[in-house]
């Protein structure tokens, strides 16, 4: 037993630095933020919610390539296609269970078009397995929500790939 | 047999071979596009440059050059590669690489062959050439942007389809692959097209961005459209089959498949039968199995029954029904539905005995009373292979263009009986002649006699080599003659004897008014004409949707994989009729497949073994002296059976390729 060892038992040494510690941290800025109301900021690779994308003239980019069909590492895509009554190839038919999607983001890589996207929005649960069944108006009308949005990450992102 | 040098690996060649095929046989792979094994050699891709020595110090394109002794070829050098990256770079030119809206994409050797052997990048920055699309007809969808100019549709037209309507127009850069007059091109063959363009160009029009090859299932099947037992691969997603493609039996098919063949597969999900039907006051409703059984049971048919076998029926099936006919105390079987009525008392008297393989040696052909251009287009084919070897080829019956040069003596069945002295003549110089008797002549009363009696005549039966051939136009006819579905006097005697219950077995083909006492219980898949008759419908399976064995035109026992599941409550025939076998009292003898296929070659020994089945040679003695004119049973090539009425691609080849014809020159 030191005599080191009685003053700091006797001063309450332990207690001292203790309260110090959380004063130290009680006048530094907070670490938390106040989700839903503020968000953290995201990469323009974020890989969120899918979307099918338009060009500007509000054609459907997607031409039933099924590349993305292909590459889905969970097999969460299904395309049927046929030809539309002006002769192009369109889908008939463009689902993605989300349930069973990982978010790999193969699909935004294998697209020739950029249709089908990830883009930044993850606030898309639900309250029933059924409703994250995606078809492809769903698809599209998430694309049209997000446009710009993703048109910006894309754009953001375009030097670097 | 010239010896040569393969990247040092020394080999013999066959006499006439090419160096491409030479370093085939070296187990070298050498990319190509024009090149064709079937197929007259262009040698205007120029992807199968390989260096050769002795020559000229430059790659050269081995599909033209003939391999010669002591030759050494060089597939892997240095300039080699650099030949293949600047053929393919300069194909790409004009290519416009729109992979992802292709149809070809997954299966393109223009794709396949860029990956392996270019360079990947391209040093052309004007201008790509475009060109409008071609009009080809129903079957065949154009882009011409993607042709590469390979010429092998147009050789397949001229040279094994025989309507020389593809050609290419303008040069150099301009130079574009049409038909004549952007006509649809008028041939049973033309889908084949598809399958030889190495391109897009030419792609499937009903089968139009509907799958990739990966998304498929494959499944080996045999075709049941004619008697010719074409063997195909069945290419299905979930439960549909989406295509048919021909596989390669140098046998039977080679490498082609008529249109038929091809495009009949969207009328296996239209008009089917998916549920049990019963007919009450007179309307038929929807009923369950046991309604439709119960029904069966309570006809009382005291042993009065009879079966009728549809033209597309595997062997299985029709064996099921027989023995279900005899356990009933039946015994009256019949196959030959238009009232075909010839003896089967030796069943190599009606056999295709040249096999398809041999028609092509034959060096005299005599053609009666036969449209073969409908009956069996494959064999045709064969045909125009044996005339490139010099044959000469007689015809009896109405003129038709069979694509060939044939010398028509006339549609007259006496003629049969006073052949003119050149033909005779003729037949008498031939090593290996051949006669070729269609559906015309045994409709006709004496003409199958007339026939036999020409085999000592124009001496047809000598060593090795047996000249008479019938042809059949249903896949079914002769395993169901192999099987007894041949009543004496042919259905009209069947008719006559009044069955109380008739068990019809996808027979579509049936002029029911005959048999209007009979109660008709209907086994099938389609809702045509057998159905609207029945008074039962116990749906059944398509020959996709159940396996099977077929036996082909020239005896060939051939067997085929289920591809699909029959729609809705539909079953497998034999399992239906093995059901309904034990609410009659009369339980078949075999719980599964496996049992039925064995209990059948016990039956019927040849039906067991894969390959020719021997008949053997006898001929009847049949009465002859026929008179009058002969005509052709198919009144449409493309509407011969319920799944070609039901599909819509086969109604749109003949509305526009038979009866658009017609129409267009009536209006002239």
């Amino acid at each position: 037993m030191s005599l080191g060892y009685y003053v700091k038992s006797f001063t309450l040494w332990e207690f001292v630095k203790a309260h110090a510690l959380t004063l130290k941290y009680f006048f530094k800025p907070k670490a938390t933020i106040n989700y839903p109301y503020e968000k953290n900021p995201i990469s323009p690779r974020f890989r969120g919610e899918h979307a099918l994308r338009r060009y500007p003239n509000g054609e459907e980019r997607c031409i039933a390539c099924k590349l993305c069909e292909a590459i889905c590492p969970a097999q969460a895509i299904t395309i049927e296609a046929q030809p539309r009554d002006d002769g192009s190839r369109r889908t008939t038919r463009y689902d993605i269970d989300m349930t069973k999607c990982i978010y790999c983001g193969f699909c935004q890589e294998a697209c020739p078009v950029d249709a089908i996207v990830e883009g930044p929005n993850f606030e898309f649960s639900t309250e029933t397995r059924e409703e994250l069944i995606y078809d492809k108006a769903k698809l599209l009308e998430n694309g049209d929500k997000w446009e710009r949005a993703i048109a910006a990450n894309l754009a953001a992102d375009a030097p670097y790939r | 047999m010239p010896k040569v040098k393969v990247d040092g690996v020394e080999l013999e060649v066959p006499a006439g071979a090419t160096v491409l095929q030479a370093c085939e046989l070296a187990g070298k792979e050498i990319p190509r596009f024009c090149y064709h094994e079937r197929l007259s050699i262009a040698g205007n891709c120029r992807m199968c440059l390989v260096e050769v020595k002795p020559g000229p110090p430059k790659p050269q394109a081995s599909c033209a050059l003939p391999a010669a002794e002591n030759q050494e070829i060089f597939t892997q050098t240095e300039m080699v590669k650099k030949a293949r990256e600047g053929v393919m770079e300069f194909l790409l030119i004009n290519h416009p690489l729109d992979c992802p809206i292709c149809d070809q994409g997954g299966e393109c050797d223009l794709q396949d062959q860029s990956v392996a052997y270019g360079k990947g990048s391209s040093r052309f920055d004007e201008n790509k050439r475009a060109v409008t699309e071609k009009y080809m007809g129903p079957i065949v969808k154009t882009v011409m942007t993607r042709c590469i100019q390979c010429t092998r549709c147009v050789r397949f037209a001229e040279e094994v389809a025989g309507v020389p309507e593809i050609g290419a127009i303008y040069r150099g850069e301009n130079m574009q692959i049409t038909t004549y007059l952007e006509h649809a091109a008028k041939s049973e063959l033309s889908g084949n097209v598809v399958d030889l363009c190495p391109v897009g160009a030419l792609t499937s029009k009903p089968y139009a961005f509907e799958a990739r090859p990966w998304e498929l299932k494959k499944t080996h099947a045999i075709d049941v459209m004619d008697a010719v037992g074409t063997n195909i691969r069945l290419d299905s997603r979930g439960r549909q089959v989406l295509r048919a493609v021909p596989r390669i039996n140098d046998d039977v098919n080679e490498e082609w498949a008529s249109d038929k063949t091809r495009h009949n597969v969207d009328g296996l999900v239209r008009k089917r039968l998916d549920k049990p039907y019963v007919r009450k006051d007179g309307k038929l409703v929807p009923a369950t199995w046991n309604e439709a059984f119960a029904t069966i049971a309570a006809v009382k048919h005291g042993g009065s029954v009879a079966a009728l076998a549809g033209d597309l029926l595997d062997c299985e099936t029709m064996f099921a029904g027989k023995v279900l006919v005899e356990r009933l105390g039946g015994s009256l079987l019949e196959g030959r539905q238009t009232g075909l009525a010839y003896d089967v008392s030796s069943l190599s008297a009606v056999n295709f005995n040249t096999t398809l393989n041999g028609l092509e040696t034959a060096d005299v052909i005599l053609l009666v009373g036969t449209n073969l251009r409908w009956e069996a287009p494959l064999v045709n084919t064969r045909i125009r292979k044996a005339i490139k070897k010099g044959a000469k080829v007689f015809a009896l019956g109405p003129q038709v263009d069979l694509t060939y040069k044939v010398e028509w003596l006339g549609n007259d069945a006496s003629l049969l009986g006073r052949l003119p002295e050149a033909v005779v003549e003729a037949f008498g110089k031939a090593a290996r002649p051949a006669m070729i008797v269609g559906g015309g002549v045994l409709a006709k009363d004496g003409a199958h006699g007339d026939t036999l009696a020409l085999v000592e005549t124009l001496g047809l039966v000598k060593e090795g080599w047996n000249g008479y051939n019938v042809l059949h136009f249903a896949a079914a006819r002769m395993g169901g003659l192999m099987l007894g579905y041949a009543a004496q006097g042919g259905i009209k005697a069947v008719a006559a004897a009044k069955p109380k219950l008739l068990f019809s077995l996808g027979a579509d083909e049936v002029d029911y008014s005959a048999f209007q006492d009979s109660f008709k219980v209907y086994v099938g898949h389609h809702g045509d004409k057998g159905a609207h008759a029945a008074d039962v419908i116990l749906p059944g399976a398509s020959y996709a949707e159940k396996a099977g064995t077929y036996v082909n035109l020239e005896g060939r026992v051939q067997r085929g994989e289920k591809a699909v599941f029959a729609p809705g409550d539909a079953r497998e025939d034999w399992s239906i009729l093995r059901a309904l076998s034990e609410v009659l009292g009369a339980t078949l003898p075999f719980d599964s497949f496996e049992q039925l296929r064995a209990e059948m070659a016990r039956a019927v020994p040849a039906l067991g073994v894969e390959g020719l089945a021997d008949y053997g040679w006898s001929v009847p003695s049949l009465p002859t002296g026929a008179s009058g004119e002969f005509g052709f049973p198919i009144k449409d090539f493309y509407l011969t059976n319920a799944i070609c009425r039901a599909s819509p691609t086969m109604q749109q080849c003949s509305a526009e390729l038979i009866h658009g014809e017609t129409y267009a020159e009536a209006a002239e």
